[in-house]
């Protein structure tokens, strides 16, 4: 059962999809406040009543290109307290920067796939709503698969760049200690390590600061 | 000097006189009355025939037989055409595919707007040029080769040439003394003239015309384009109805099966459910990849640098990136590049047992540039079954170029090159 009940927008295009997703959503007890089809009546519904999370589409009418996206960084700017979850069919790090331009307020970008695991997704909403950040680990395998040798990164050992990964994609230290088969001691000491090489100051975000450094590389 | 092309550039020429050229002229001159009388007999023959059989089989011979018979004889007089401009008249018909039937090639070739032309000119040859020619040449000849022979027909007989009477060989000796040379000069320089005049007329009527090479050039041009981009079309079409589509389904499966794990109890059951839910995963993953075959999506979102990039990270070994392309290039442009560098790659993590790759992209004066090298055992051939081979001809129709420079033991660089505009 989630933390709370959360007030949701939907934005999907496709009906069967939609239904799919609210159905998920109410089981978990959270509110589908609006189900809408595209992005220029997502922006009016927000606008009009801000909900706590947007779940969006990458790809909706008219343009079936990347309205979604687009919708979620105008939320961005306008509501930055509104907690957004992106979805999409295919996802690749090059839609990542938009998505990142500022700090502060939840966002998530995931494969649609995702959500049957309907457990999974649905932390990763709480996340979300909580102002934290969620990346799909194909996403993060394919920033892993380029060698970064310069930048702030470069101070990071394996490990560290390991542990940061795992973060990046939404996990907490719990499941990053379950994943690495650690202690979750030794993960909370590599956390530490890694906030203070990448030299963020202490505060609420650093979790998400780091997280950022290394999807900006 | 350079001897003379053309009849006209030998009229000019101080050696006219005593060069080929007014026998040439002669030649062509002649054998036009033979060509004329066939030309006007075959088409008053046709229209004839027509007559006789029905009238409406005359409009019917005017629409198919006519033009083919005028193509027919502009055939021959282009090439009789080559005694008077050396360099010969093209032919302004156009290059048919080897492909076409025997038919096809008629009704394209009577619907030619050369063969309506050549049949123009038909009938002018057949009633106004070789009488014109047999006229002149024939009157030039007769009073060259009598005033030739003068002296002898004077000693033999007395002879009447205009005011004159000769009837002594000296008489006729001093006659073809005094007459023959300036004859001579007036008649060749006319004959040059009229031959000239009747050669370029064949080609004014029997050549290509600049703007029709020039149309049918960028019309080549057009079509090419617009196949690729239907090409380009259709395969945003079917990646459209694929992620509609399928993919949507398959998706709504795994929320249903998602939903289902949670609420059925551990067994059986719950594993096979478990089961399918991994297997429609891996059928979207695998649809993802197709459809990235197809037409990939951040190519159209975020461009050539982006897609090479996240192809570059799906290869087994490292591949070292140097893309610098500032703008935008129009979609077909883009699409056939990635495809170049995402085949190109394939096939080195396939064939070419490298350690590394470099692939590097740059615009250089309006022309996008792209080389994939790799430290590989090389011997690699563009259409050895490689998927280059229809990229080679994509490349082509934008006007752009593939090479391959591989020689046994390594290393592999391909190079592409193509305009960054569309008809350039």
């Amino acid at each position: 059962m989630p933390t709370r009940r959360l007030s949701i927008v939907l934005a999907e295009d496709s009906l069967l999809l939609r239904e799919g997703l609210a159905s998920i959503l109410d089981r978990a007890g959270h509110d589908v406040r609006d189900s809408v089809g595209d992005a220029d009546t997502l922006l009016a519904v927000v606008r009009k009543d801000p909900p706590d999370v947007v779940i969006t589409d990458v790809r909706m009418p008219p343009g079936h290109s990347d309205e979604g996206l687009r919708a979620a960084a105008v939320i961005r700017a306008e509501l930055p307290v509104i907690g957004i979850l992106v979805l999409s069919q295919y996802v690749a790090d090059a839609y990542l920067s938009s998505l990142l331009e500022t700090t502060s307020g939840g966002i998530g970008y995931l494969l649609k796939d995702r959500v049957g695991h309907v457990t999974e997704f649905l932390e990763s909403l709480d996340r979300v709503a909580g102002g934290g950040m969620v990346v799909d680990p194909e996403v993060v395998r394919q920033l892993l698969a380029r060698r970064r040798n310069d930048g702030p990164l470069a101070a990071l050992t394996p490990r560290e760049l390991e542990v940061l990964a795992l973060m990046a994609e939404g996990r907490v230290n719990a499941s990053i200690a379950e994943q690495l088969v650690v202690s979750e001691a030794a993960v909370r000491k590599h956390v530490g390590n890694i906030f203070a090489k990448l030299r963020l100051e202490d505060g609420l975000d650093r979790r998400v600061s780091a997280v950022l450094t290394y999807l900006r590389g | 000097m350079e001897s003379p092309k053309t009849v006209w550039a030998a009229l000019a020429s101080p050696r006219y006189l005593i060069s080929s050229w007014p026998w040439r002229s002669y030649g062509y001159l002649f054998t036009s009355v033979p060509m004329g009388g066939l030309a006007i007999g075959v088409l008053i023959g046709l229209a004839a025939l027509g007559a006789v059989l029905s009238p409406i089989l005359i409009g019917i011979l005017l629409l198919t037989a006519f033009p083919l018979v005028g193509a027919a004889i502009g055939r021959v007089e282009r090439w009789r055409a080559g005694l008077m401009l050396l360099d010969g008249i093209s032919s302004p018909h156009a290059k048919l595919p080897r492909t076409l039937s025997l038919r096809q090639r008629r009704t394209f070739r009577r619907r030619e707007q050369a063969s309506m032309r050549a049949l123009g000119y038909s009938f002018v040859l057949g009633v106004l040029l070789w009488p014109l020619s047999a006229l002149f040449a024939g009157i030039s000849a007769t009073v060259l080769g009598v005033s030739l022979a003068a002296p002898i027909i004077a000693d033999g007989d007395e002879m009447g040439m205009g005011p004159w009477t000769l009837d002594t060989f000296w008489e006729g000796l001093l006659f073809l003394v005094l007459f023959t040379p300036p004859f001579y000069v007036v008649s060749s320089y006319l004959l040059g003239v009229i031959a000239g005049a009747q050669a370029s007329l064949a080609k004014a009527m029997l050549g290509p015309r600049e703007q029709e090479l020039q149309r049918n050039l960028a019309e080549l041009r057009r079509s090419r384009l617009d196949l690729v981009d239907a090409f380009e079309t259709e395969r945003v079409r079917i990646e459209r109805h694929l992620h509609d589509g399928v993919q949507q389904r398959l998706v709504g499966l795994t929320m249903t099966l998602g939903l289902a794990e949670l609420d059925l109890p551990e067994g059986d059951g719950r594993r096979l459910v478990v089961k399918a839910h991994a297997e429609a995963e891996a059928a979207l993953a695998d649809l993802r990849a197709a459809v990235r075959g197809i037409h990939p999506r951040v190519l159209v979102d975020h461009g050539l640098e982006a897609a090479v990039r996240e192809v570059a990270d799906r290869m087994p070994l490292p591949v070292t990136l140097q893309l610098s392309i500032p703008m935008r290039l129009p979609p077909p442009i883009e699409a056939a590049a990635y495809f170049v560098v995402s085949e190109a790659l394939a096939n080195v993590a396939k064939h070419a047992q490298a350690a590394n790759c470099e692939v590097s992209g740059w615009v250089d004066r309006d022309r996008l540039v792209i080389t994939v090298q790799d430290d590989g055992i090389g011997g690699a051939r563009l259409g050895a079954g490689t998927g280059l081979t229809g990229l080679v001809t994509r490349l082509d129709a934008l006007g752009g170029t593939l090479d391959v420079d591989s020689p046994p033991g390594g290393p592999t660089r391909l190079r592409m090159e193509c305009p960054c505009r569309l008809g350039d």
